[in-house]
Parts: structure tokens; sequence; C-alpha cells
């Protein structure tokens, strides 16, 4: 296996609030292979974009406390000096935020804010530069893109900015691709565009992207891995069709029985079935829980550690891909395990934090189906 | 059809889903614990907003000393006749500019009176002038903002265009025409600076109103059949007075400034009532031969300008909404 | 028009005046945010209405109500035409029907108590007299929507956004409305907590016979809780009809390529599907194309899409309707207006 792209282990981010120290990621480590799509999913919260912000050093040294590795190609990000930083966060890694109004400035036409990112990092002639970013904008499909070089940003559309921000991001060439929460504010139609965009672009390019979102819908469609973030740590891992159509972690389950289906809403009865919520809310970073973090809304807490104990990220099972989907007797239905991507991605372990997976074994509780429909008092129970 | 959850069945039921009590969702280590409590719940807040502005004032140290100054010369100013020595106007030939002693900690005037004594007199005069301009300001240009703002088109332009007006006129020049109508003395010297600092109020006001106006929970309130009378006194009033609250601290300061200058040109008090400004006029002659006649009204003038000004900032913090949220987590 | 119509519009607009003005006075443009809608949405339903940012969905939701004044067509409530109703008249309107908005953070003043925000329009309305009934009533309202009653007293600043929506909700049904109409309300919301929101407004709407008018751009969510779907495409209903058929077998091109751009969490089929991706953004809805406003983007634009703006007509299942010439050309020709030549409809 070649060296990935981006390797963190680790990470840890602390936070000084108001309210005292808040520990926003605890624990994170995952690895970014060329050509391949990370997701980090999670809810608000959860601290998917703070453990991102804190590889690119973008956290104010102030208030945060970041420790661990960050290996991209090799180098550390954690251990850099700001300038190395600034060095390698163009060519190196490039990021596009959620809002495309706010990561432009609107007072400089979009063609100075190209032609300032690739001047930045290369010793480039401004005409020269000028021709590289007219064929950016056309990269990422900006119609008539000469022409938009002179546009300034509010005279484009949201998904027309957002592919200006993807044509900065890219524009020298980064090995790491880090996208948060990039389309959340674009609607279906213009957010298909970008998936597409974005996919085409890595194929051509072999770029390692890191897509963080709450949108399972956007992962199963986009991703090659998920990450599942829950109180600042990893709490399920595994290839997408792993944790989508296997869930192990109740975390993962509820997120999934949360949401409505667009395919097949109407149960046997003929009536579409309540969703099967999370109760409660994720817990605040200054005060989690001192357990797993999960236990205070988990519906089952079937092993009495769970109460005191975090429990470790352990393999779920490796032969996932032909028993887990009956096995785990989980709500998601119509899943059909797609044969071309399972092989080349079978080697891949199914990790999950937790006791409570049914149908594992090693953790020598019993299987607790059944149990999410009574073992469940109140979320504020404590 | 009707809503009506009591009595009767309890008030919600989950068919299926029974299991799990729609629990509200607590945070789990959250701040507000869960009061259990009998009847029905009060509708009154737990802990009354200005309170918490209060105590929050208390947790600024420059704030809480400008306040403590403040309650302290206005103390001062109310209960002057017990804190000056009688005949503080009474002219005394014998004890003309004497330097400050245990006698005079103030020294006395080319008339031979007390300064201290009448700078506690010009205490009440000042501040009343203050109060009574800023209360004047207060009350017109809010309303006048709170009209404008909130209806907008010809109302606004009207309003608005008048108070420009107003606002266009050098202020001294204004407060002298008043008082050229009104005649000079304390009263009207607070009217004129009251009408001078109305369309500061209006213009502070119709901005906030503005912004508050388009809030999404007034159009909440509108959506249940509120009253525009209601709107303007119960959503859109409170959320748009920290600014006003702020402005009328600083207003204080300057009308307590105002009244010193229109007295210092002769057209505020009059003598022999004492005023701060007034004082500083006449001492102004002295300079050189006794400068205590200018420099304790002076100081006062400062002193309370300063405090005044220093409770506007003190203020500005206290009524931000951030502020409150952080202080509410992690104050409990 | 049957008794069965709680809610109805005819030819609705909401125009707004854009640009102008000013100094130089200048005639601006006109916003088109609503353009011609017909719309019933009957009694004890939950319709949803789905669309884009910038389609008008919301603008509509707010003109039923008369929170956005519409510049011309009708609206009836009940049968009582709510563009002419007087103060009182509107007030009483109000009252039957409650409005949960997008924001919860916006939504409820943050200077006044849980308690104070519930009771509102119990005191506008004087539907409880006394500050103990109107106490009473505001427990019982927050038990309704899964709060307890002795948060009361809290500012809002103390809830999290779920708790927030719902004290929205429980104003929203404080006076006993016979509509509620949710604009976005769960969009804001984290995944987990929208599906409580979800499945507790199913539960009122069942529990208190309300009509639900669910206006959201999420297809999953709209087509979970509703029993028909509109789907509104730059200031217009382009289709509407029962929830399975407009989910399942659309018959406007634009809801099909709405529909094929929704990622579902299966990622087999999402490695499977076909996405129909359009072309362009959408026209500005001050500036509205000619005839069929979706024929900029429409892959299967033919020639009377030009000249005809279409009206709703039946398409596939029973009462799905659908405006697009695919199904025969209906509607109104375009007035060419240089020469004042008047294309001629090609059917009907």
């Amino acid at each position: 296996m070649n060296q990935p792209v981006l390797a963190v282990e680790d990470l840890r981010v602390r936070l000084r609030t108001p309210r005292g120290p808040a520990d926003v990621v605890n624990g994170l480590s995952y690895t970014v292979g060329a050509g391949e799509t990370v997701a980090v999913v999670g809810e608000s919260g959860s601290g998917k974009s703070v453990s991102v912000l804190a590889l690119l050093g973008l956290l104010p040294a102030r208030v945060a406390t970041v420790t661990g590795t960050a290996r991209l190609q090799g180098e550390d990000l954690l251990a850099m000096s700001p300038d190395r930083l600034r060095e390698v966060r163009g060519p190196g890694a490039g990021m596009v935020f959620q809002d495309p109004m706010t990561s432009l400035n609107p007072v400089l036409t979009i063609g100075r804010q190209l032609v300032e990112g690739i001047r930045a990092h290369g010793d480039v002639s401004k005409p020269a530069a000028r021709a590289r970013a007219a064929d950016l904008l056309r990269e990422v499909g900006l119609p008539d893109p000469d022409r938009a070089l002179d546009r300034y940003p509010h005279e484009l559309s949201g998904g027309m900015r957002q592919r200006v921000v993807i044509a900065i991001a890219l524009s020298n060439s980064p090995s790491l691709l880090i996208a948060d929460e990039a389309t959340t504010a674009l609607d279906v139609t213009v957010q298909a565009q970008i998936i597409d965009l974005v996919e085409k672009l890595q194929d051509e390019h072999g770029t390692g992207v890191i897509w963080i979102t709450h949108d399972l819908g956007v992962v199963a469609g986009i991703a090659d891995r998920v990450l599942v973030m829950y109180g600042g740590r990893c709490v399920e891992d595994g290839t997408v069709d792993d944790v989508l159509e296997r869930p192990a972690h109740p975390y993962t389950r509820g997120l999934l029985g949360s949401l409505p289906d667009l395919a097949a809403p109407v149960g046997p009865d003929g009536e579409v079935p309540e969703l099967t919520a999370v109760p409660g809310l994720p817990p605040p970073p200054t005060d989690l829980p001192p357990g797993c973090v999960f236990w205070p809304r988990c519906p089952v807490r079937s092993d009495p550690r769970c109460e005191d104990e975090q429990p470790p990220l352990a393999i779920v099972s490796r032969a996932a891909a032909g028993a887990g989907a009956t096995a785990s007797g989980t709500t998601v239905s119509g899943a059909t395990p797609s044969g071309a991507h399972e092989g080349d991605r079978a080697h891949l372990p199914h990790r999950a934090a937790t006791w409570c997976a049914e149908g594992t074994s090693g953790t020598g509780s019993p299987a607790v189906a059944g149990t999410s429909g009574t073992g469940s008092p109140s979320g504020g129970a404590r | 059809m009707s809503i009506q959850p009591t009595p009767g069945p309890p008030p919600y039921q989950e068919p299926d889903d029974a299991r799990r009590p729609e629990t509200p969702e607590e945070p789990p280590g959250g701040s507000p614990q869960r009061e259990t409590q009998s009847g029905p719940p009060s509708l009154r807040p737990a802990r009354p907003r200005w309170r918490e502005t209060l105590s929050l004032l208390a947790h600024n140290p420059t704030a809480a000393i400008a306040s403590l100054v403040l309650l302290f010369i206005v103390i001062v100013a109310v209960f002057d006749d017990t804190f000056a020595s009688e005949g503080a106007n009474d002219i005394s030939v014998d004890e003309r500019l004497q330097s400050p002693s245990w006698a005079h900690p103030f020294g006395t005037d080319d008339l031979g009176r007390d300064i201290l004594s009448r700078v506690i007199l010009g205490a009440s005069v000042s501040l009343k002038v203050g109060f009574f301009a800023v209360g004047f300001a207060l009350v017109a240009g809010t309303l006048i903002g709170l009209l404008a703002g909130y209806y907008g088109k010809w109302v606004d332009d009207v309003l608005m265009r008048f108070m420009d007006m107003l606002f266009a006129f050098p202020a001294v020049l204004l407060a002298i025409a008043v008082l050229a109508v009104r005649g000079p003395g304390s009263g009207n010297t607070a009217l004129a600076i009251g009408i001078v600092y109305t369309p500061i109020f209006a213009r502070v006001t119709r901005a906030s109103v503005l912004g508050v106006r388009e809030e999404v929970y007034v159009r909440a309130s509108r959506s249940v059949g509120a009253s525009d009378w209601r709107l303007l006194t119960r959503h859109i009033l409170p959320n748009a007075a920290p600014p006003i609250i702020v402005q009328t601290s600083i207003s204080l300061a300057f009308a307590v400034l105002a009244e010193a200058a229109l007295s210092f040109l002769g057209l505020g008090t009059q003598p022999p009532n004492p005023s701060w400004g007034l004082m500083l006029a006449e001492g102004r002659g002295y300079i050189e031969l006794a400068w205590w006649l200018a420099f304790f009204p002076g100081m006062a003038i400062f002193l309370t300008v300063l405090c005044f000004n220093l409770l506007g900032d003190g203020l500005r913090d206290a009524l931000d909404p951030r502020q409150r949220t952080l202080m509410a987590g992690g104050g409990k | 028009m049957t008794d069965d119509v709680l809610v109805s519009a005819r030819g609705l607009e909401v125009h707004f005046p854009v640009g102008g003005g000013g100094l130089r006075g200048r005639a601006g443009g006109l916003l088109r945010a609503v353009d011609g809608v017909d719309l019933d949405i009957l009694r004890g339903e939950t319709l949803g209405l789905v669309g884009e940012s910038g389609c008008g969905k919301s603008t509509l939701g707010n003109a039923l109500l008369r929170l956005v004044p519409p510049t011309g067509g009708t609206v009836t409530f009940d049968g009582t035409d709510v563009t002419s109703l007087d103060r009182r008249g509107l007030k009483e309107m109000r009252r039957r029907a409650g409005m949960v908005f997008q924001d919860p953070f916006a939504s409820l003043d943050p200077r006044r108590t849980v308690a104070q925000t519930v009771s509102e329009p119990l005191e506008v309305h004087g539907l409880r007299s006394g500050k103990r009934e109107r106490a009473g009533r505001v427990g019982e309202l927050l038990e309704l929507v899964g709060l307890d009653p002795a948060v009361a007293g809290r500012y809002p600043h103390e809830f999290s956004g779920g708790q927030r929506q719902r004290v929205g909700l429980a104003r929203a049904l404080a006076g006993e409305p016979d509509l509620l109409v949710c604009d976005e309300a769960i969009a804001s919301l984290d995944v987990s907590v929208q599906a409580q929101v979800l499945n507790l407004l199913r539960r009122l709407q069942r529990q208190l016979g309300l009509t639900l008018l669910f206006i959201s751009h999420d297809l999953s969510a709209v087509r979970h809780i509703s029993d028909r779907i509109a789907v509104m495409y730059l200031g217009r209903v382009v289709e509407i009809g029962p929830a399975a058929a407009v989910g399942s077998d659309p018959q406007m091109p634009y809801t099909q390529a709405l529909l094929s751009a929704v990622p579902v969490p299966h990622p087999a089929q999402e490695r499977a599907r076909r996405r129909i991706v359009l072309t362009g953004d959408v026209p500005s809805p001050s500036a509205v194309p000619s005839g069929c406003r979706f024929r900029t983007r429409c892959p299967y634009v033919f020639e009377p899409c030009d000249d005809v703006d279409p009206a709703l007509q039946p398409a596939g299942a029973p009462g799905q309707l659908a405006a697009c010439h695919l199904h025969g050309v209906v509607g109104t020709p375009v007035t060419k207006t240089p020469e004042g030549v008047t294309a001629e409809p090609s059917s009907r």
C-alpha cells in the first residue's frame, strides 16, 4: 500500500471557553489515500470542523491546544513553523468552506483573488497567472471564464461562487482537498453539480479529499470511507457500505433512522412509519459524560461498563460484507452491497467504539436485539 | 376541532413509541436543572432581566466604581441642604479668596463664599438640568424614532426630516435661540438642552427599531394576531432599548457639560445661584490668583462626565445579549 | 369550491419592487416572488410545499396569512376572503392559523420568557382570562409539544435549537388554530433533532386534526410528512399531487430533476443512480422567462414552451397536476408585445 496523503494520529484539541476547557476533539486517527474521499460525519458540536481547522493551524493559538501528529505527505503539520505551514496550505492542502460568499473577498474581482493565490506559491508572471486562472475557471465549469475573471463575487450565483472557491482551492494542485460543509448552503440540484465536479477533478488529479458534512445522503454518493464523529470522538469508521448499510454503533444507527426515506417511505401497513429519532441532544464539549460519550442518549446500554468507561474503537466484523446485513438486524432495508466496490476495499476494517453492536463477537455481552424497545429510560434519567 | 389536552386523556400519546417518552432535550450535564414544581408554572421569569444586567454591571469594576461615584454625587445633590453649610450665597468680604483650609476645604471665592458648599449646591442644579434635559430628549426622541422606524414611509420622512433640521443647527445656537425666546434660568436651560438632544435620541431609536422591526420574532408575534401597539411596546421597544440606554448615560454627561457651557455664557443658571458651569465662568478671572475657584467646579464636572461615560460603556457591554449568554452558561 | 378546502389561493401574486427608486428616480424592476399561484389546501391534510431557495415558497406561506401583502389574486380562508379582511377579521384569521418559522434562534423574543411567548396569543385573543388560567394553559401547551412545564420561566437562550422550535410550536398552537404553517421549520436543526420534530408534528397533526402546510426544501422530509406535495419553481406551483405519486412518478421535468438530485444514504443506490443534472442556474425572479418558466433549463424543451405559459393540467396519477406541455399544450399564450400579435393556443 502506498503512502497516504494525510495520516492523522491521536489528534486532540482543547479549547479555552468562558465555560471552562472544552475537549472538542479527543484522540482522532485516520488516513486519507491519494484519490480517496474520506467523509467525516457528525452533528453540530461533534468536533468535525474543528478537527480539520486544527490540521491547518487555523485555530487561534490563544484558545486552542492541539496535540497529536498529522503527516501530510510525511511532514507533520502540527509541528510545523507558521511560515512553513503557510507555504503548505496552498499546494499541500486546499480548503472549501460552507459559505462561498464569506470565503471570497467581496471587493476584489474573481480574477484578482485567483491570480493572488497562484502567484503566492510560485514564481509566475501576471499574464501567465491570469491565463492559468481562466483555465481553472473553465475546469470548474464556469461559463465564459475570461469574462468571469473581471467579475465580483456578488455578480455570481451561490453555485458559481462555490465553483470559484473550488478553483481557488485547486489553483496550486494540492494533494489534499478539505471540503467543510461545502454544499450545505446550496440547493440540491446545484449540490449535485458541485459533487460531480469534485469527483471529476479528483479522478483527474488524484487528490485526496476530506469531505465534512452532516448529510448522510451526500456521504453515500461521494465517500470511499466514512468516519462518524460524536462528542469529539470517532465512534465508527469503515467503508461507506459498511458504515451506512451495516452500522454498528447505536449513534450511527440512530442517525440513519432519523432520516426520512425518500425511496420507500411507506411501511407494510400502508402507513408512513415514525422516524426512530435519537432522543436528547449531543453533550456540550465542556461537559462530556464520564463513560461512553453516547451513553446519555443511547437506547441500547447493553453493557454495564458503558456508564463509566469509553469503549475503544474495535473491529466490528471482517466478514461484514457477507453476514453483517442480516446479523445486525438493523432497520436499513433495500441494501444491495455492490460487488464492484466491495472487492478492493474489503481489507479496510470496520470499527466502532461501542459494546452495544448487536451481532458482534468478543465483547462478551449478550446480543441485545429488542432491548432498544424497553431498556431506555428517558435520556435525562441521571 | 379544538385543542383540548386536559381534561381527558394525557396531552400526548405515542401509540408505537411510548417506550421513549419524548423528554425535553435536556443537555445531559447542561446548565438549567429541572425544577419540580406543583401547580401551574409562573409566568414570571425565574430571574428578572434587570437583575441580570445589574449583576453583569457589578462584574465590570470600572462601571461599578463609576456607578458608586455617581450614586454619591446624586445623594449629595438630593440632600444638598444637609451637606452644604447655610448661607452659601451670602457674601462675606472678610473671607475673600481664601485658599483651601480646614474651615473651607475647597477655599472661598471672590465674594468670600464657601466653594465646597457652592459645589454641592451646584451639583443639585447641574444634575437637575441634566436629568430634565435628557429626560425630555429621551421621551420625545424615543417616541419620534419609534414611530418613524416602525411605520416608515411618509411618517419616517416627515419626522426625520424635521429632526435633521433641528440637528443641522449648531447646538449652542439652538439653545441660545430657545433661551432668547423663553428667558434664562435653569428650567429653560433644561428645555433648551432637551430640544437640542431630541434628534440624537430619535436617530438612535430609529436605527435600532429598523433592525428589530425585521426580526423574525416580531413577524412571529404578528402572525399570532398581535396589534401594532403590542408589537411596539412588548417586543420592539424592549429589544431596541440597549443603545437608547447607553445613549442616555452618555447624553447625561454632555448635558452637564452643556449646562456648564450655557451658564458660562451667562444664559443658564443666574447668579447668585451656583451651578458648576457658572462657578467655572466666575473663577476664570482669578485663575492665576486663586486656582481653586475654577479647579473644584471643573473637577466636579470632569468626574461626573467621566462616570456617566464609564457607566455608558459598562451598560453597552452588559446589555449585549452575547455577554448574557456567556454569563448565563458559565455563571451558574 | 367544496367545503373540504380550508385555504384556497387563486392567481396569487406577490411582487416586490427592486432597484430603482433613490435619487435618480428611475423605474426599478419587479421581483416576482409569487407569480400566479393556484393552490387549495384541504381540511385536515398535510400539504408539503417544496422548491429550491428563491422559488417563493416562503413568501407564498406568508402571503396566505397576509403576513406579506399579496399584490394580486385572492386567498380565501375557510370561505372568507383574506385579502379584504378588516383588522378584526385579520386578527381572528391569525388566531386560526399558526406559523412556525425557520430559525429557532431568531423567532423567539430574547427578552421574553417561554411563558410570556407562549401566552401571547392567549392574551391577544383573550382566550383565557386571568393569569392563573393562562399559566395553566401555557403548561398544557408546553406538555403538548414535549417540554417540561417547569421551563416556562426560562429565557430562549437557555434552550437548544430543537427545544426552541418546540416553544415556537407551542406558541403557534396556543390559539387553537385550524391551520399550521411550518416554514422550513426543521431546516436549521441537527439531523437527529429534525426527526424528533418531524415525529412531533405528525403526532400533533393527527391528535389535533390540524391542517398542515409544511414548507421545506428537503424533499425527503416533505415526502415523509405530507399527504400531498406541491412543487414550486420561480414563483409558480408547477406540480401538485398525492405524495406517493409526486414522490415516485413526477410528471414535470423539474420535479424529476429535483427528485433525482436528492442524495439518499445508501451507497449502492447512490453509485447506481443517474442524476438528471440541470444545466445553469435558476433565472432571477425579476427576469422570469416568457412562456414556460422552466424552459431555460428543461432537457425536453420544445417549440410551444416559448410561446405558451403552461397551466396545471391532469397528468399521471389521479389528482396529480403538472404544468408542462409534454402532457398537452394548455395555458396562456404569450403576448408578443412589439407587434401586438397573440399566439394561438395550440390546443384546448
